[in-house]
C-alpha cells in the first residue's frame, strides 16, 4: 500500500476523486474515478487507453493540478530509449573534473555528474511529482520491457551507482492511443482504464466545464450532433477536445453574426480534420445538425 | 458457481472463494492473470467496500486489465460467475472449441540431426506419411530469393549497442574509461551504435482445400523464407492451428517438408480462418510473436461462416505487427475486388492486399518489404477509381 498520506486523505473515495476532478474542470465519470482511487490506495501505476482526444493526458494533469504536485512528462515516440527516460551521466563534465583534479581521487560517479531524466526525477523525488509516461503505444518493445523494473519495483539500477528505489511507490500515469497492443506484462503491472467516447450528457457536461463561454444549449447541441457524427465510418473520429474546440469555434461565429447552423458548418473544419471524412460528412451534416439543434 | 478446489483457499478466507474461482474461469478462458493481479483484485475489492456488485465489477476491471477487444467475453464470465448467468457458446470452455492448436511442429530441436538418421528408422514413419501430403519438388528454387531477403526486410534498431570503428557516435562511458587508464591522456575515442536486427518474418499458410493448388510452393517458399531469417515463425491454418516452425528449420528442403506434413494433420480440409488467428492471439508466447513482426497471411481469405472473428484477429494482428500483408491467389485475376463480406471487412487493417497466385510473387512482394507503401484499403479505392473512368 502506499505510504502516501497527503494523496490517500485526499483521493479517500472514488466519489471524492471525482469532486476533486470537477473542481479541476474535468468531468470523471465513476469506473475513472475508481480506477484512480484504486491505483493511488494500491500504489500501482494507472493504465490509461482510449481513443485519441479523449481526455487521457488531462487525466494525468488533473491528478497532478488536483496533489499540487509537479507533472513530470515522457513523451514516448519511436527509439525513445534508456538515456531520454533514465538518465545519463555528464561526460563531459566528467572528463573536466578529471583534468582539474590532476592526481587527486576524484568520484567521477556522484550526482554532480548524473543527469536526470523524467523517471529517476520521479523516482528521487516522489513526493512531488506526479509522473506521466505519454503515449507509450508509440514507443519501441523494448522500451516496454525497460519500464518493468520500474513499474514493479519503482527502482531503476544503475550499473556504476547499484540500485535507486523510491522511498514510496511515486504517482505514475502511462497513457496508450492503443495503436498497438501493450505487452501483458506491462499491463498487468499497472491498474487500467478505458476511457470511451462520453454519452451526449457527459460530453455536454464536459463542454460546458472546459468551456465557459459556451452556452448550456450550444453544449447540448455539439454534444448530440458530435454523437452522431462518430457513429459515422469516419476514418478519424472527433475526440473530446475537438468538440470544445467546435463549441467554442461556432460560438465565436455566431457572436459573429453567422446564424445558428450556419456557424456550426463554417466551424466544421476544427471538428474534422480529414478531407474524406469532410467529403462524406457534406451532405450529412446539414441533417445531423438541424437533429441536434431540434 | 463452481466448487474450488481445498488447496487454493488454504490460507484466504471463505469468502474470497467466489472471487478466486472467476481468476480460475477467467485463465481457463485464455485471459493472463497473474498473482499480483489477483492479490490487487482482493485488495481493491476491500477496498471499494464493497458495496455492491458494481464495485467488484470494477475492481476486477481496474485490477485484471482484460484488453478492451475481449471486454464483452469478459464481461459475460463476471455475470456467468457472480450472478449466475449461463455461458453463451461462444464461450465455451477450450476443450470444447474446434479450433485446436498444434504446437508439435515448434519444438526446439537440438541440433541438426544427420539427414542420413532421418532417411531411416524411427523417422521413415514421418516421410511415409507423405502418402497423405506429398509434395511437388519441381522448379521450387528460391535461391536467389534467399540470398536477398536479409537486406530487404525491414529493421528495427535494437537496444543493444555495438562497438564499431567507423560511422557511430563516441562511445563516451568507454572512451572516458579509457582517458582513466591512461591517467588522463586523451586516447582514440571508441564508438558505438545501436545494433540493427531484421523484423521477424511471421507466414501464416492456408492449407485448407481451396488453397491446395498452392500448398506445395508456399510450404517451399516458407521453407526459403526460414533458411534466409532464422527468426521467422510459420503456422499452418486450417481447420486448426499447427506450426510448422521447427520442422521447416530443417536445411534440407525435402526432410523439412516430411517433417512438416508430419506435424500438420488438417491438410486439405475446411478453412476457419479466424477461429485459427483467434487461437494464435490467444496463446501468450504466441502472440508475442506477432510483436513488431512482418505478418504474411497466404490465403484466399474465403472464410467458412460468419467473418467477425477473421476481422476481429485481424485488427488485433495490425495493432500488434509492424506490417500486416494479405497474399491471395484470388488477387491474380485482373477482375479481382476485394469485395467479399470478409475481405471487406478486413481491408482496413491490411497494410498489403497483393497477388498470392505464385510462390513467386509472394517472394517478389517480400522483397519489396522494405519499401514504404500506401495502405492496402487505399490501394484498392485508387484501382477501382481508375477502372470506373
Amino acid at each position: 500500500m502506499i505510504n502516501n498520506s497527503s494523496a490517500t486523505e485526499i483521493f479517500a473515495s472514488p466519489e471524492t476523486v471525482a469532486e476533486h476532478f470537477a473542481a479541476c474542470r474535468y468531468i470523471a465519470d465513476e469506473p475513472l474515478a475508481t480506477a484512480v482511487f484504486l491505483a493511488i490506495r494500491l500504489g500501482k501505476p494507472l493504465l490509461i487507453e482510449g481513443m485519441p482526444g479523449v481526455g487521457k493526458t488531462e487525466a494525468a494533469k488533473a491528478i497532478a493540478q488536483i496533489l499540487g504536485r509537479d507533472l513530470i512528462r515522457l513523451q514516448c515516440y519511436e527509439g525513445v530509449d534508456a538515456q531520454h527516460a533514465l538518465y545519463e551521466w555528464n561526460y563531459q563534465r566528467q572528463l573536466l573534473a578529471i583534468r582539474q583534479a590532476d592526481k587527486a581521487d576524484v568520484d567521477i560517479y556522484d550526482d554532480r555528474f548524473l543527469i536526470e531524466r523524467p523517471l529517476l526525477r520521479s523516482l528521487r523525488n516522489p513526493e512531488h511529482t506526479v509522473l506521466l509516461v505519454d503515449e507509450i503505444d508509440r514507443s519501441d518493445h523494448e522500451f516496454e520491457a525497460l519500464l518493468l523494473e520500474y513499474l514493479s519495483d519503482f527502482q531503476i539500477s544503475i550499473p556504476e551507482r547499484g540500485t535507486v528505489s523510491a522511498s514510496h511507490p511515486p504517482i505514475v500515469i502511462l497513457t496508450s492511443n492503443r495503436t498497438r497492443e501493450l505487452a501483458e506484462a506491462l499491463r498487468r503491472r499497472c491498474v487500467y482504464h478505458w476511457i470511451a467516447y462520453p454519452d451526449p450528457g457527459r460530453e455536454a457536461a464536459i463542454i460546458a466545464a472546459r468551456a465557459p463561454g459556451v452556452a448550456e444549449a450550444t453544449a447540448a447541441a455539439v454534444a448530440r450532433a458530435v454523437s452522431a457524427i462518430r457513429a459515422r465510418p469516419l476514418a478519424k473520429p472527433p475526440g473530446i477536445s475537438e468538440s470544445v474546440e467546435w463549441a467554442n469555434a461556432a460560438t465565436v461565429l455566431e457572436k459573429g453574426g453567422s446564424p445558428w447552423p450556419e456557424a456550426f458548418r463554417r466551424a466544421i473544419g476544427v471538428l474534422i480534420k480529414d478531407e474524406e471524412d469532410l467529403a462524406l460528412m457534406r451532405s450529412e451534416l446539414p441533417r445531423i445538425l438541424d437533429e441536434a439543434l431540434a | 458457481m463452481s466448487g474450488m478446489s481445498a488447496s487454493r483457499n488454504l490460507f484466504l478466507p471463505r469468502e474470497c472463494a467466489p472471487f478466486l474461482d472467476f481468476i480460475h474461469v477467467l485463465r481457463r478462458h485464455g485471459f493472463a492473470v497473474s498473482p499480483d493481479q489477483t492479490e490487487a483484485f482482493l485488495t481493491a475489492i476491500t477496498l471499494l467496500g464493497p458495496h455492491g456488485m458494481e464495485h467488484i465489477r470494477r475492481a476486477a476491471v481496474a485490477t485484471l486489465a482484460p484488453p478492451i477487444d475481449r471486454m464483452g467475453a469478459f464481461e459475460t464470465l463476471f455475470r456467468a460467475v457472480f450472478y449466475g448467468e449461463a455461458q453463451p457458446a461462444a464461450l465455451s470452455l477450450p476443450e470444447d472449441e474446434e479450433t485446436v492448436v498444434n504446437d508439435r511442429g515448434g519444438e526446439e530441436e537440438q541440433g541438426e540431426v544427420p539427414i542420413e538418421q532421418e532417411q531411416g528408422g524411427a523417422k521413415a514413419s514421418a516421410l511415409e506419411r507423405l502418402s497423405t501430403r506429398d509434395f511437388d519438388q519441381a522448379d521450387m528454387d528460391f535461391a536467389a530469393f534467399r540470398r536477398g531477403l536479409p537486406d530487404a526486410l525491414p529493421r528495427r534498431h535494437s537496444f543493444r549497442q555495438l562497438r564499431v570503428h567507423s560511422n557511430g557516435a563516441i562511445d563516451l562511458r568507454r572512451s572516458l574509461r579509457d582517458i582513466v587508464r591512461a591517467e588522463g591522456d586523451l586516447a582514440v575515442p571508441r564508438l558505438r551504435r545501436r545494433q540493427e536486427v531484421v523484423r521477424r518474418p511471421l507466414i501464416f499458410i492456408d492449407i485448407s482445400g481451396s488453397m491446395s493448388d498452392h500448398t506445395d510452393e508456399l510450404l517451399a517458399l516458407a521453407h526459403a523464407t526460414m533458411q534466409a531469417i532464422p527468426r521467422t515463425e510459420i503456422f499452418t491454418i486450417g481447420t486448426r492451428l499447427s506450426r510448422i516452425t521447427a520442422a521447416l528449420r530443417t536445411q534440407d528442403k525435402t526432410v523439412a517438408l516430411a517433417r512438416a506434413a508430419d506435424a500438420v494433420d488438417d491438410w486439405n480440409g475446411g478453412t476457419r480462418i479466424g477461429p485459427a488467428l483467434m487461437a494464435f492471439l490467444a496463446i501468450p508466447r504466441f502472440a508475442a510473436m506477432a510483436r513488431g513482426a512482418l505478418v504474411i497471411i497466404a490465403s484466399d481469405g474465403l472464410e467458412r461462416g460468419g467473418h467477425a472473428e477473421f476481422e476481429s484477429a485481424m485488427r488485433r494482428l495490425s495493432q500488434l505487427s509492424h506490417r500486416l500483408s494479405l497474399a491471395t491467389p484470388l488477387a491474380g485475376d485482373a477482375r479481382f475486388r476485394p469485395e467479399t463480406a470478409a475481405l471487406a471487412a478486413v481491408l482496413p487493417w491490411l497494410d498489403d492486399l497483393v497477388d498470392g497466385s505464385s510462390a513467386r510473387t509472394i517472394a517478389r512482394f517480400m522483397l519489396t518489404l522494405d519499401r514504404p507503401a500506401p495502405r492496402a484499403s487505399d490501394v484498392w479505392k485508387e484501382k477501382a477509381h481508375a477502372l470506373s473512368h
